[in-house]
């Protein structure tokens, strides 16, 4: 009898019996499972609207130009924009047409249209490299051009959102650290449960020259089982969740809540995640059991 | 093994359950290998103790204990397995696996050593006709009458032709034949090689086995030290 001790194979895992090794562990996994997916999703989707709030709206400056008189108020937009244009750090420079700032006040004046008694600003988008000092330049020439207008900086109004988008995101970054805390937590009770029950079994194979990792890998396997069942059940539920919301988020057509839905790639990352709750629930268990076995002669 | 033949040393060997008194007190004695020895003494005299000793699931408090030749008290903890498949071990309570078949339990030592799926049956099958439970093979511990476990529990112990076998009260819950018919099997593996030891309080089992020699245990020491109680037994039946 010197053969070296091995993995127990097949036949071996019947060594522990059948069936669940502690009771509602796959079910509070499934939870688990459930609420980081849905964490880490939403984590993922503020990413992406962060992303997109700095790609498409960071970077803009809004030019207003204030005169009452429709002729003087064109050609300063005019002049603003060609002062703009100057500049090496402005990229494209667009005048708003009429229609589109119509389109903008209609949901407050209404469709028809605006009335010649009531002045409306001239708008210019322009793009400016995030440079330092580069709207200052920007106000100093459009300043010149055009006395009439104001300059603002989408960076600055916006800046307060981003803040928010931001802690959101940690937020939820947090709750998925928190998550797998307490799936680890849960994954420990498993195991120590499941050493006792089976303890008169763990001490005749100790007894028999079994290794601490050959015991181990009996009960890793059983809890990488558990863990799979609960993690497969939470994901599915948690992207039958993300699915409905993402086609409410869709039928608001807002461009910043759009900004938020979760890319293929971030569908990746989700799936990945009950994979990694497996390796976790084993890695947690073998350590759980190895220490446990440690106390063993 | 050791120059001197001894498979088992002990030396002014003690063990204490937690702070109470020693159960095992100043034990010094040899065992050699390919020996063949019955352990007896009254109830509570600390027999199973020793046995625990002697099959690793205890170390001593004091003492120094060689077993195939090394210390075992000082050796590392992970060493320690390889030790373990080398002794065979018949439990007073059997200790069987329950959610297991007679088969599978019998099996066990083999598949912790590593020994293939597809090399268990002829052995295992062997060893079940040998203890009368060749059609009992897929019968759990819990259906088995007690003697019918405890030739599981024999089976189990000697499947893997340990060098060291050690047996506490091994015939305790079988009939008279069946208990001489294992002494035979205890027997035959001796003559095959194993260092065999066996408690019991059975004075016929004694006089069954020639060359068998006798340590006797008294208050948890061996009570002739200097030897002269060791001796090969009379037959009682001639």
């Amino acid at each position: 009898m010197k053969a070296g001790a091995r993995k127990f194979g097949a036949a071996e895992r019947g060594l522990l019996p059948e069936g669940r090794l502690a009771g509602p562990m796959p079910w509070v996994i499934a939870i688990m499972m459930f609420l980081t997916v849905l964490a880490a999703a939403a984590g993922l989707g503020l990413a992406g609207a962060a992303a997109r709030l700095t790609d498409q709206i960071g970077g803009r400056v809004t030019v207003q130009i204030m005169a009452a008189n429709p002729e003087a108020r064109a050609a300063q937009a005019r002049a603003a924009a060609e002062a703009a244009r100057g500049l090496p750090e402005v990229g494209a420079v667009r005048i708003v047409p009429d229609e589109e700032i119509e389109a903008l006040l209609e949901p407050w004046i209404g469709t028809g249209g605006i009335e010649a008694d009531l002045p409306v600003p001239a708008l210019i988008d322009v793009d400016l490299a995030q440079e330092p000092g580069a709207i200052d330049r920007l106000r100093a020439a459009i300043g010149v051009a055009a006395p009439a207008a104001r300059v603002d900086d989408n960076a600055r109004w916006l800046a307060p959102l981003a803040d928010l988008i931001g802690a959101l995101k940690w937020l939820a970054a947090g709750l998925v650290l928190l998550m797998v805390g307490a799936t680890a937590a849960t994954v420990v009770l498993a195991a120590r449960a499941a050493l006792d029950t089976h303890r008169g079994t763990i001490e005749i194979l100790h007894l028999m020259g079994a290794t601490d990792v050959q015991v181990a890998r009996l009960f890793q396997r059983r809890i990488a089982l558990d863990a799979l069942f609960g993690g497969l059940v939470g994901f599915i539920l948690a992207s039958l969740v993300l699915i409905g919301l993402g086609d409410r988020v869709a039928a608001l057509g807002s461009e910043l809540l759009g900004g938020a839905s979760i890319s293929p790639m971030g569908w990746g990352v989700l799936i990945v995640l009950p994979a990694l709750g497996v390796l976790l629930a084993m890695l947690v268990a073998r350590l759980t059991i190895l220490r446990a076995l440690g106390r063993l002669l | 093994m050791n120059a001197s033949g001894s498979i088992v040393h002990f030396e002014n060997v003690g063990l204490r359950y937690g702070t109470g008194a020693e159960t095992l007190s100043d034990l010094s004695f040899s065992l050699r290998e390919g020996g063949f020895y019955f352990l007896t003494g009254p109830s509570g005299a600390g027999k199973t103790s020793l046995l625990k000793l002697l099959y690793l699931a205890l170390r001593p408090s004091r003492g120094l204990i060689r077993l195939f030749g090394e210390d075992i008290v000082t050796m590392p903890r992970g060493r320690l397995p390889g030790f373990r498949r080398r002794i065979g071990v018949v439990f007073q309570e059997f200790r069987l696996v329950p959610h297991l078949s007679a088969f599978d339990n019998v099996a066990l030592p083999l598949r912790v050593a590593g020994v293939a799926d597809s090399d268990l049956q002829a052995p295992v099958s062997e060893m079940l006709a040998w203890v009368g439970l060749a059609d009992r093979a897929s019968a759990r511990p819990a259906t088995l009458s007690g003697g019918e476990q405890q030739r599981v529990a024999i089976a189990r112990a000697v499947i893997g032709r340990p060098e060291l076998l050690v047996a506490d009260e091994p015939t305790g819950n079988v009939d008279p034949d069946m208990a001489l018919r294992l002494l035979h099997l205890f027997d035959s593996l001796n003559k095959l090689g194993t260092t065999v030891i066996v408690a019991t309080h059975d004075l016929h089992l004694l006089a069954r086995v020639q060359r068998a020699e006798m340590l006797r245990l008294d208050r948890g020491q061996i009570s002739d030290p200097t030897g002269a109680l060791r001796h090969p037994p009379k037959r009682v039946d001639q």
